[in-house]
């Protein structure tokens, strides 16, 4: 009954670097790293007491022996909280909660031809996906809007790996759905996070194609942990939580079967 | 010897002066993995009303200076499923049960009220002040003759002692304390949030697809202190005290302002444990002070 035992944890930054325009990539050393598994995101605070709520930051990677997780973030603007993560030092203390959600049903994947589908800053979640899937075929693709197609040497070391750039200045030009036409690619199984419009074609190309799928998805946030009801999508049927057709983004998902959902 | 926290809200005994605020901590069962339910006066529900409600479309939340706005529009499972799941999982702790009732119309509200009669919680809090939702809600709460009627309709089928959560976004806050208290109200909770809007520059377009949202968080601690203390001289009944408190200094301004206790809301998303550090923070602040009895605190500053 006294199962309170989780809390918000002080991580130290181990190191920080910039990927691309306005995209950086944290290492985070925290417990949280002995729990996580991919697809889970970590609420991340600012220092700033002006900005109160937790930003939802989706895990990149995963590293349990040194007890450290990655998070890749786009800053979101000026005065943000993300900027003022971008400011933070090697060494530096940022509180967050974590890991939270469910995750990708890795196990699913096995044996199989996936479909791991990325698309912008849904792009970092996928890394420590492939990294766990033991498909029989992985096959990366990850969408960008121009060159700076951030992490893909990672991603090529994990799979096939498929870039697609919205100005065709890498891969293939235009979005992931391009990718998969273009290179005639099949799969069992997909796993897709990324913007709304990407996550919907890729909902229908797996439902068109009766491919079993899973889906990233994202929505503003406060709690983080299921409670708040700020996060909700709409649902194909009654949730059994909610008992209406919604679904909590931060605690059922944000991962969730493609069928499950209405985008 | 530590300091004694118990109060006394309306006939219910409470081990200490703290409990949530309605909205930021759903029925419990989320918060239970960061906070031990047991070190909490009570547990205030999400409010619930006589059928499952959706709620708004998202996005429900935006994050303001200081503070947050939200727009979550009461959805809810519905009585039923919250007496079956949401009552019986709140009992396996020793802490009091406040739910929290919402409606469409006062039919709505005494329905709540009479289905809960015979379950085992030990107030209501009926939500007269939600500034989401288009029907009810605040319909009742920004005009006294509505709000004593109402509460004097739903006193009709509680039998548990009935809270009025009065609403910010009202010109005279005493009358309506004074109304709910003529209607028959054995306590008041204030303050819900206030009507804001916010409007993202880059979509020239409203952040919250409601439009306006419910404003809450440490920005508007001062306006609620205010209203605490005026609802507190208007009325003899408890005051149940709310709004932006972030911490143990906040909640103590509040009992000094005259609340007999406190809710803790935005500060949860905050930090999840914040309610236990808010309740032993008022115990050090008690023993450093020489207040023996938390009640000795009450409205002190007049």
């Amino acid at each position: 009954m006294t199962d309170n035992n989780r809390k918000k944890e002080a991580a130290i930054i181990v190191s920080q670097e910039k990927l691309a325009d306005a995209v950086y990539s944290m290492w985070l050393k925290a417990e949280a790293a002995l729990f996580a598994r991919p697809g889970q995101f970590l609420s991340m605070y600012t220092n700033d007491s002006s900005k109160l709520l937790p930003r939802p930051i989706s895990i990149c990677e995963i590293d349990k022996e040194k007890k450290s997780l990655r998070v890749v973030y786009r800053v979101t603007g000026e005065n943000t909280g993300t900027e003022q993560f971008s400011h933070m030092k090697e060494g530096d203390r940022l509180f967050i909660l974590g890991p939270l959600g469910n995750g990708f049903p890795c196990e699913r994947a096995k044996g199989k031809r996936a479909f791991l589908i990325g698309g912008g800053i849904g792009v970092p979640p996928i890394l420590e996906l492939a990294r766990q899937t033991q498909c029989e075929k992985t096959q990366i693709i990850v969408g960008y809007r121009d060159a700076q197609t951030f992490l893909r040497e990672e991603f090529e070391k994990s799979g096939e790996t498929y870039v697609a750039t919205e100005d065709g200045s890498e891969g293939v030009e235009g979005n992931v759905m391009d990718v998969i036409r273009e290179k005639s690619l099949e799969a069992d199984i997909i796993f897709a996070c990324g913007p709304t419009p990407m996550l919907r074609a890729v909902k229908k190309y797996a439902e068109e194609n009766k491919i079993e799928c899973y889906l990233s998805l994202e929505e503003r946030m406060a709690c983080g942990i299921g409670a708040c009801l700020g996060c909700v999508c709409q649902s194909k049927d009654k949730d059994a939580h909610s008992n209406v057709h919604n679904k909590r983004i931060c605690k059922d998902g944000p991962v969730f079967l493609s069928t499950e959902v209405e985008i | 010897m530590s300091a004694d926290m118990r109060v006394n809200i309306a006939g219910v005994d409470w081990k200490n002066p703290v409990t949530v605020a309605s909205g930021t901590f759903g029925s419990g069962a989320e918060y239970a993995e960061f906070v031990d339910l047991n070190r909490l006066g009570a547990v205030t529900t999400k409010g619930v009303a006589n059928v499952p409600w959706p709620g708004n479309k998202t996005p429900r939340v935006a994050e303001t200076y200081g503070g947050m706005m939200n727009a979550v529009g009461l959805q809810n499972p519905g009585i039923e499923l919250f007496c079956e799941r949401d009552i019986p999982f709140l009992k396996r702790y020793d802490t009091k049960i406040i739910v929290n009732v919402c409606g469409k119309s006062p039919e709505d509200y005494c329905a709540v009220a009479e289905r809960l009669s015979e379950e085992p919680v030990d107030m209501l809090e009926i939500n007269i002040s939600c500034p989401n939702v288009k029907e009810g809600g605040i319909a009742f709460g920004q005009d006294p003759k509505a709000a004593e009627a109402i509460t004097k309709a739903v006193k009709k089928y509680a039998k548990q002692p009935v809270i009025m959560k009065l609403s910010p976004n009202v010109t005279s806050i005493p009358d309506m304390a004074k109304a709910v208290e003529a209607g028959g109200a054995d306590a008041v909770s204030l303050i819900n949030t206030l009507t804001g809007m916010k409007i993202d520059i880059d979509k020239k377009a409203f952040v919250l697809s409601n439009k306006t949202g419910g404003v809450s968080g440490p920005a508007i601690h001062p306006i609620a202190v205010r209203m605490v203390y005026e609802a507190a001289h208007a009325v003899k009944v408890p005051v149940i005290g709310m709004g932006g408190i972030f911490n143990a200094r906040d909640a103590i301004e509040m009992l000094l302002a005259g609340a007999s206790a406190v809710s803790v809301g935005t500060a949860n998303f905050h930090n999840p444990g914040v309610t236990m550090e808010i309740a032993e923070g008022i115990g050090r602040y008690m023993e450093k002070n020489g207040f023996k009895k938390v009640t000795d605190m009450v409205g002190i500053v007049e």
